[in-house]
């Protein structure tokens, strides 16, 4: 594909995008590192309110020592019946590196909240989500679209601007990490918290319960990996240097 | 092309440090921090307890759920500190143990006009609450089940803690370790001293005789083996025995 008319009218990025960009960045890759340490912890996932090594799980991830550790011994109902809740202790020594893993987790929390809101009101005040980011409607239309999932699956990427305007898959995607995923993967990460939800019982009614906002606060943390994933497929192959020059001190594209 | 940029550096920075000098001051005033051992991320756990202090309405309670809703429940940590070479063995309880816990007396000194020694049955003589709850292990795993004890604050309030208190401290059978809550959890209407559990006496594995409920933080909190509560008028995290020295967040309300 010809760079065709896109890079005469690129604007840079505003520096507010820049540093937001870069603090999310550092954020973002720290909270994977250490959600994926926090669910090698307890690598199975649940629907609803409870899930523990006792009752069933949705799926369980073989992802530490931890996987389906069997250790259980004891095993004592509480009530009578034969499918009444039970207790069991835990012989097995578990792996749990969750004394820096969650604090360093809720730290970089904070980094990615402190960007993101200062992202989100300066892209409101400044009009960049309206003229910028949120497609328009005749970008929306499935043909168009479709022509250009097949020209990405290709990987014809026209080459890089160094800034918007953007690709209508490329405002698609950005439209959904910035305004769904992102506030997602924070809301769900709130759900999970006994004291915010104590205040605040409707982020537990939001998800349909614990388990259920920590399951989907993990697939919004997949699908934001195989979005950076792509992101970055994508930054190479329309060419690297402008791209990284245009995200950080270069002023103008060319 | 120029940018349009309603946020000028200077102004973001002025604007962003009143915003958050604005959010840890007024908590500033009330909440003695934690210790935070050069640490980054207990000076991150700060920013999120005063945060919680800060912006959550005081004494929310959290979601009680209906009978049937009671699941399984693992015992983790010390489950038979009345057997010799496990895991929190402790000789004096295996005594107390033995002796169907008649002998046990839960300790309650510090600043208070009374302080005291009480039996099982003089906490039973206090009036009861009884609250079906979600148990939050720091984990990944939840699970539901019936509490039910006296208050902790109605046995403050009986010992006659001074209005100077800040916050109090647990000591348990099992362990060394020192854990603390401020007076704002210590108070707290579902913060209990339980010794039943699901309708019966609480099984040794869960904490028999008396354990702590701290229902708006992560399970860690809710200590089992009580063996003396002390109430302090300079705060205290356990200093070298408690777990903020020992890499795990002092708060866990999230």
């Amino acid at each position: 594909m010809s760079p065709e008319t896109f890079a005469p009218t690129a604007a840079p990025h505003a520096g507010w995008v820049k540093s937001t960009h870069w603090i999310a960045t550092v954020s973002f890759l720290l909270l994977v590192f250490t959600g994926a340490e926090i669910l090698m912890v307890h690598p199975r996932l649940y629907w609803g309110e409870v899930g523990n090594g006792l009752t069933p799980a949705w799926i369980e991830l073989p992802i530490s020592k931890n996987y389906r550790h069997g250790g259980w011994e004891g095993k004592e109902a509480f009530f009578s019946g034969a499918d009444a809740p039970v207790s069991e202790a835990r012989t097995f020594r578990t792996f749990n590196q969750n004394s820096w893993g969650r604090s360093l987790h809720f730290l970089a929390g904070w980094g990615l909240v402190a960007a993101g809101v200062v992202y989100l009101l300066a892209g409101i005040v400044s009009g960049h989500f309206r003229r910028h980011l949120i497609p328009r409607g005749t970008e929306l239309h499935p043909r168009a679209l479709w022509a250009e999932v097949l020209g990405h699956v290709r990987l014809r990427v026209r080459s890089a601007t160094g800034g918007p305007d953007y690709g209508r898959l490329q405002k698609c995607a950005y439209f959904g990490v910035v305004f769904i995923a992102f506030p997602g993967a924070v809301l769900t990460g709130f759900a999970m918290s006994p004291a915010i939800t104590a205040a605040h019982p409707w982020l537990l009614n939001l998800w349909g319960g614990y388990q259920s906002a920590r399951t989907v606060h993990f697939l919004l943390a997949v699908a934001l990996v195989l979005f950076l994933a792509v992101h970055v497929v994508m930054v190479v192959k329309s060419g690297f240097r402008c791209q990284m020059r245009a995200m950080t001190l270069g002023r103008k594209s060319t | 092309m120029n940018k349009f940029d309603p946020i000028s550096r200077r102004r973001f920075l002025l604007g962003g440090g009143a915003a958050l000098g604005g959010l840890i001051l007024p908590g500033c005033g009330k909440t003695p921090l934690p210790a935070t051992y050069g640490s980054l991320l207990r000076m991150g756990d700060n920013l999120t307890y005063l945060a919680h202090r800060t912006l959550l309405p005081g004494q929310s309670l959290v979601r009680e759920y209906s009978h049937k809703d009671i699941s399984s429940f693992p015992a983790i940590g010390a489950v038979t500190p009345h057997e010799p070479g496990k895991r929190g063995y402790s000789a004096p309880y295996r005594e107390l143990q033995q002796g169907g816990f008649a002998d046990w007396r839960l300790a309650v000194e510090g600043v208070v006009d009374r302080p005291g020694l009480y039996s099982l049955a003089d906490l039973k003589r206090f009036p009861s609450r009884t609250q079906i709850t979600r148990h939050t292990c720091e984990e990944g795993w939840t699970a539901i089940a019936e509490w039910t004890g006296v208050p902790l604050s109605r046995v403050l309030l009986a010992a006659g803690m001074h209005r100077s208190a800040v916050c109090v401290c647990f000591y348990t059978y099992d362990s060394k370790v020192v854990h603390s809550l401020d007076m704002l959890d210590a108070l707290h209407p579902q913060t209990l001293l339980a010794y039943g559990m699901n309708g019966r006496d609480l099984m040794i594995r869960h904490g028999a005789p008396l354990r702590l409920r701290v229902e708006n933080q992560i399970g860690y909190k809710s200590r089992k083996y009580l063996q003396r509560i002390v109430v302090k008028d300079v705060f205290d995290d356990g200093g070298k025995n408690g777990v903020a020295a020992m890499g795990w967040a002092w708060y866990t309300g999230i």
